[in-house]
């Protein structure tokens, strides 16, 4: 609708509301002011509309009314300024929200969509951003001996900047040429990128193991990651996944230290992100105690809808709402 | 009427002397109320800067006419400290100062011709162009 018709349309709703004052009238003035927003017609365009047609149809206006109408289109201007920045700020808003989109869609495939299948293993893995984009990264890396190994890392902090950080941690991880290299030289490797590469505040942990089927052992190392959760068959208890190191870039010195673990059939691990034993209710933190028994609840499942299970009910613990980035990797052996 | 002038901006009352020039002359061209009201407004915002970044700066305004079009141009310079990264003063939605006016961005939005010219250290000159008819309003 263009200015003269609008215009037109204006005047006769305003002299039928002056003379029959009927709610119908009303009624279609709102809807001609959605149209008007539609249109991106500005609030002092519509006072200004306002004006002109009522100096039209009262032509022997009184003076003061006519003053107070030009002193308030006066004020509307800067409302008028306002609503067009607006506009504005909401189409960039929307541009960046595309493209954040487009980032996302290309971080999710640098992660492994799915959990390998291995005969002497059942795995799941399920990993959620806070946001759009996540700051959390896992990596299953396959040796020609039938190793498995597992890597998990979270980068201190969410959203762009600890996603553009996973992408090199994901980058390195694929530079490293032997697939079988002990966990102590994985981390290693890894801490002198990132400690090279990123701000020094700003920092990784990260768990890397490696499983050797011949021997049934579990062999890792941690850089400050949150313990994975055990599960001994024999005991039928849960017990914590301990190591000692420090974060990735925290010291370009730093050693690690390997942890060998002897695993027997019907045991189970689930490595995580502090994301997860860091939820919070009304009531204060999950606590790795109550994790553990969510484990524990669906255990017997299959390991993808084990941790499938296990990640909802923390995400009805929270009423729906993440504050950090989620990842949840369950091996059965 | 005269059809060049100009106002001299070192007070606040400066500005309001610059406002009626501006709503007399735009008047005097042809704009309708709404368009005088918002010329109003730019010259207020542009007086406003030199007022608070640079303390004193002058404003020039002059009916031109070009292809047939006639317009008012409006001019403001100063020998103020000048804007370090113009692509952020001109950049909706940004202000430096945290005053609710339109800044820069609303100058550029409400007229039809906007170009801006600055050197650190050495001063601003904003120079602006409503025509009537303009394809902006």
């Amino acid at each position: 609708m263009d200015h003269d018709k609008r215009l037109k349309t204006y005047e006769i709703m305003l002299t039928h509301y002056m003379k029959e004052r009927e709610e119908r009238t009303l009624y279609r003035g709102q809807q001609t002011g959605r149209r008007m927003i539609e249109q991106n017609v500005s609030p002092d365009e519509v006072v200004s509309m306002h004006i002109d047609v009522l100096n039209r149809l009262v032509p022997d206006l009184d003076g003061r009314v006519r003053a107070s109408l030009d002193f308030l289109l006066e004020v509307m201007v800067g409302y008028g300024i306002t609503y067009r920045q607006h506009q504005v700020l909401r189409d960039r808003q929307k541009q960046l929200d595309s493209e954040i989109e487009i980032a996302a869609a290309l971080q999710q495939s640098l992660l492994e969509g799915s959990a390998p299948s291995y005969d002497y293993a059942d795995i799941g893995v399920i990993s959620e951003p806070a946001k759009k984009m996540s700051g959390d990264f896992f990596q299953f890396v396959h040796s020609e001996n039938g190793c498995l190994g597992v890597a998990l890392a979270d980068i201190v902090g969410k959203g762009i900047p600890a996603a553009m950080c996973m992408s090199m941690i994901k980058y390195a991880m694929d530079s490293l040429q032997d697939n079988n290299q002990a966990p102590p030289v994985v981390l290693t490797a890894l801490n002198r990128v990132v400690h090279r590469n990123v701000d020094p505040g700003m920092f990784i942990t990260m768990l890397y193991g490696i499983y050797d089927p011949e021997n049934h052992t579990f062999s890792y190392s941690s850089a400050g990651h949150e313990p994975g959760f055990y599960y001994s068959a024999k005991k039928d208890d849960f017990e914590d996944l301990e190591a000692r190191g420090f974060a990735l870039g925290f010291s370009p010195k730093t050693q690690y230290e390997k942890y060998v673990r002897k695993i027997a059939p019907g045991d189970m691990m689930m490595l995580v992100t502090d994301g997860v034993t860091e939820s919070r209710t009304d009531k204060g933190f999950v606590g790795r105690k109550m994790i553990a028994g969510l484990i524990r609840e669906y255990m017997n499942l299959p390991a993808q809808e084990l941790v499938d299970n296990v990640f909802y009910e923390l995400e009805r613990l929270q009423n729906f709402k993440f504050r950090d980035d989620y990842t949840l990797i369950a091996v059965k052996f | 009427m005269k059809t060049k002038s100009f106002v001299e901006i070192n007070s606040e009352w400066s500005i309001i002397q610059a406002r009626r020039l501006g709503r007399s002359l735009s008047k005097y061209v042809g704009f309708n109320q709404l368009e005088q009201a918002r010329i109003t407004t730019v010259i207020t915002e542009l007086a406003r800067n030199i007022l608070l970044y640079a303390r004193q700066g002058i404003i020039w305004m002059e009916i031109i006419t070009a292809g047939g079009k006639t317009g008012l141009k409006i001019t403001a310079r100063d020998q103020g400290p000048g804007i370090k990264d113009i692509r952020d003063a001109i950049l909706d939605g940004y202000t430096t100062s945290d005053s609710p006016g339109a800044g820069l961005p609303g100058v550029r939005e409400l007229m039809d011709e906007f170009d801006i010219n600055t050197m650190e250290g050495e001063g601003t000159t904003v120079t602006t162009i409503k025509w009537i008819d303009g394809t902006r309003l």
